[in-house]
């Protein structure tokens, strides 16, 4: 789906505006710190993945999506997912206050001590899948250009534009898929493409410079 | 920065929070609690990790010790996750790392445009303006415009190659190594090492004024 957050090539957003490294902040409040915990918590639990996380965030209307700060954001995907898998009901979101039945019984939650074990294990995606890859380095590729309507790492200024294949990551969990739940392998690629490719018709052609987007085999075709 | 002498007026990804949001956020988290979901202790060692623990000077130690040791470059630029690993860096947002070499006659720029992916093992949690909605629209489109924005020049003919990060690849800037500094140890070198250079937006620092060769 091409809503608010796939933003790749938009004008108009204003400047960068960046705070100077040396005297910047992790966070910049005490909220943020407790919703980037809690939903590293939460997803801990195991009852979503790091994309149905990403989708979550994406589903709001774009308005709310570009207005929200970064962490505001985080909390909006992470009560929509509390409730969608039935942690909390919407009554308790609303109010703040627990009806009591323990929603899911078997979640586990995160300990202290395993915190350290469990950023260092991290979340691997590479798998051995059957098949070999459809693609070789110097392939030309075009991207689907049909928009999902569901979660896609494919953005909308690459589809329908031509490239050519630079490196077989090998395979990896397919983002699009993992979002509605399901972990399965397709093999990835690093698809470089020039900047007349894809902004011919843009004011914004400086000199020419490559834009190397990582996308799997399902986004793409021979060109 | 302190919060209350940071004002903006202009609408970048960040905003001063409401108190609701406070207020919204810690009933949240007691709910939370409460149905046993979440143990408040394990949030505090979250935020401490990365608050104070996982940072910018991890990936300025790869840096610094590729620049000092062709080998380990080589390792490096062939197999970034395992060479990282090596120096202790793993874990979370950085299962899958490719580190990618700046050089005379090229550039790398690192963005992710759907939303914040960022190698964290080695440069901790994104800045702001990383995750902002100016520099995801803008990096792929006109990143020598970005750049500037940096105070960034960079040649007419070096060629810019800007990563975006759709996958969970992610991606490291090897920033060149500066001219003067044949004699610096590992930690010298590791401190003209900024985040900004790793992402490629800056280059690494220079030998002080008067210095540099």
């Amino acid at each position: 789906m091409s809503g608010g957050h796939d933003l790749g090539g938009l004008s108009g957003l204003g400047p960068i505006a960046p705070e100077p490294e040396s005297n910047e902040p992790v966070f910049h409040a005490e909220w943020e710190k407790r919703v980037f915990a809690l939903t590293m918590a939460s997803g801990s639990l195991r009852r979503w993945n790091l994309d149905e996380s990403r989708h979550a965030r994406e589903r709001q209307h774009p308005a709310d999506y570009l207005r929200n700060s970064y962490y505001e954001n985080w909390l909006a995907g992470l009560e929509t997912l509390l409730v969608e898998k039935g942690l909390l009901s919407a009554k308790e979101l609303a109010t703040g206050v627990s009806q009591g039945e323990v929603s899911d019984s078997e979640a586990a939650p995160l300990r202290a001590s395993d915190v350290p074990q469990v950023l260092s294990r991290g979340g691997p995606v590479e798998m051995v899948i059957e098949g070999a890859p459809c693609f070789t380095p110097g392939d030309r590729v075009r991207v689907c250009s049909q928009d999902p309507r569901a979660h896609t790492r494919a953005p909308v200024y690459v589809r329908g534009r031509i490239g050519r294949i630079k490196a077989h990551h090998g395979a990896h969990v397919f983002a699009d898929q993992h979002a509605r739940g399901q972990r399965e392998g397709r093999h990835l690629y690093s698809v470089a493409f020039s900047s007349s490719e894809l902004w011919a018709s843009s004011e914004n052609r400086d000199t020419e410079f490559k834009v190397m987007v990582d996308l799997w085999e399902p986004h793409l075709e021979l060109a | 920065m302190a919060d209350n002498d940071h004002s903006h007026d202009h609408d970048h990804d960040h905003t001063e929070p409401p108190g609701d949001l406070e207020l919204k956020v810690k009933a949240l988290e007691s709910l939370l609690v409460e149905k046993g979901l979440v143990d408040p202790a394990a949030l505090d060692v979250l935020i401490e990790t990365y608050e104070h623990k996982v940072g910018p000077r991890n990936g300025a130690q790869v840096v610094a010790q590729a620049w000092a040791q062709p080998q380990f470059k080589e390792w490096l630029l062939r197999d970034g996750a395992a060479a990282i690993a090596s120096l202790g860096f793993t874990g979370r947002q950085g299962e899958h790392l490719r580190v990618v070499e700046n050089t005379t006659t090229v550039h790398n720029l690192v963005v992710c445009t759907l939303c914040s992916c960022y190698p964290w093992p080695v440069l901790g949690l994104p800045p702001v303006w990383y995750k902002s909605a100016p520099y995801r629209s803008r990096a792929v489109s006109d990143p020598r415009g970005v750049l500037a924005e940096f105070g960034t020049t960079l040649d007419h003919d070096t060629e810019i190659r800007v990563w975006d990060s759709t996958s969970e690849m992610r991606y490291l800037v090897l920033p060149q190594r500066p001219q003067g500094t044949q004699d610096w140890t590992q930690a010298q070198l590791a401190s003209l090492v900024s985040r900004n250079a790793m992402i490629g937006v800056e280059k690494a620092q220079q030998p002080e004024d008067g210095t540099a060769a």
